[in-house]
Parts: structure tokens; sequence; C-alpha cells
């Protein structure tokens, strides 16, 4: 049976400051850079670094250790376990990114002709829409597949 | 000077809130999906809206589709690689960037210059 979603506390009681700082500060270096990009180089080059994988790396990793320490916990060893979950997590983003596709082409669409915030709005909301759909297609095919 | 710093400061803090929910969500391929999350994105359009107008933000957005197609290949890579391959996922996450910027820019110089 599959897992429903759900919200779940441990990760940020297990998790250090310092994990959330660097995931601060790669999220504000990149759009940093975003903007000083546009200001030498143009909108057309900044644009690509809004679908930059800013924290990935760090966020990939945080989640390698958590799982890993998990299943240390119990006294087994957690490397396979924690490098699964990353790319469990990594699938999950993949996913994500066709939402993020559909976010992008709603506002060069419908900009400026619209009201500016109504479209970054409706964008934010189509990329959750679209990447929980996709989700649930993904969930779908799985279970149909182990079923045979 | 002092936009870079509200710039890297609300980048910062709207990509910590999409980390945040990503990392209380279970399970794993759910929370995944706000890895994908548009949070550069919505930091630097809404700042840009502000500052340069709607037509600008609307070049950055169309660029933005080549990063999110760049985006899809660099995770599909990266989940890949880690189911595969026993390399540590700070490895697997920074070895694939690379592939993020050849396939950005390839877009870019293709579709886009």
């Amino acid at each position: 049976m599959s897992m429903p979603v759900r919200v779940d506390g441990s990760a940020l009681r297990d998790s250090k400051w310092s994990q959330y700082t660097l995931r601060f500060l790669f999220g504000g270096i990149v759009t940093a850079i975003a903007g000083l990009v546009a200001q030498h180089y143009g909108p057309v080059i900044a644009g690509l670094l809004l679908a930059f994988p800013a924290i990935f790396p760090a966020s990939a990793t945080l989640i390698e250790k958590h799982e890993k320490q998990k299943k240390e916990k119990k006294g087994m060893s957690g490397t396979v376990r924690g490098r699964q979950a990353a790319s469990v997590d990594a699938a999950g983003s993949a996913m994500g990114s066709l939402g993020l596709l559909v976010f992008a082409v709603i506002i060069w669409r419908f900009l400026p002709a619209h009201s500016a915030w109504a479209v970054l709005i409706a964008a934010t909301v189509a990329w959750a829409v679209v990447s929980v759909f996709v989700w649930q297609i993904r969930k779908r095919g799985i279970r149909r597949w182990r079923g045979r | 000077m002092i936009q870079i710093l509200i710039r890297f400061l609300v980048g910062g803090a709207v990509v910590s809130v999409f980390a945040l929910i990503g990392d209380v969500l279970k399970p794993k391929s759910f929370a995944g999906l706000f890895g994908a999350a548009p949070s550069v994105a919505l930091a630097t359009l809404g700042l840009t809206l502000a500052t340069k107008g709607a037509s600008y933000a609307s070049i950055e957005a169309r660029s933005m589709i080549a990063g999110a197609i760049a985006f899809f290949i660099f995770a599909s890579l990266v989940s890949w690689s880690l189911m595969r391959y026993r390399f540590r996922a700070l490895w697997v996450t920074t070895g694939a960037m690379p592939f993020w910027f050849a396939v950005a820019f390839g877009l870019w110089s293709v579709a886009l210059k």
C-alpha cells in the first residue's frame, strides 16, 4: 500500500540551524546573482537562473543524512537507505520541475497584459496543481506496475 | 547595493519557507516537489515587477522555461544516479550541476539568443 501525504515534524527536530542557514544563504545568493546578471547581461540570461537548483545539493545531503541517522539509531547501516531517500526526493523534484515549466509559461504568456500580482498567484497555484497531478499519475503508474 | 541586499534577504527567506514545507512533508517523493518550487523565481519576479515592470519580468519568465527543462533533466539524472551508483548525494548533486548549465545555456543559444 502506498503512503498517504502527511506532515511529520521529526526532520525539523533533527536538523541543525546551520543547515537552514546554509539553504537561506544559497537561496539569497542565487536571487542576488540573478539580479546582478540581469543588470549586466539582461533579462534573457538572468531568466535562466530563475529555475536554477539553488538548494538542491544542500537538501539532498540533509535528507541522506537524516535517513542514515534514523537507520543507525536502530543499529543498522543507513548508507543505502540514505542514498535511496535522496534519490526519491530528487524524483519528486523532477516532477515538480514540470510544474515549474508551467509556472514560467503562464508568466511569460500573461504578462504584461494582465494584473501582475494576479498572474504571479495564478502561476504559483498552477505550479502546485501540475506538480501534484504529475505526482499522482506517477504514483498510480507505480501501483499498477507493482500489481502486475 | 541596497537592492542586491534586499534581493538576498527576500530570496533567502522565500527559498527557506519552501524548503521547510518540503522538510515536514511525507512521503519523500511528495516532499521532493518542493525542491522544484518557484522560490527563486517568486522572489526575483516580485522584485523585478516592482522595479522594472511586467514586460521585463515576462522576458525573464520566457528564459525560465529553458531553466525549468534543464532542472527536469538535472533532477532526473540525480535521482537515477543515486539509485544506480554508490556515490554520496553531495557529489552526485554537485557533479550533475554542469548538466543544468549545459542544457539551460544550450537551449538559450538555440532558441532564445
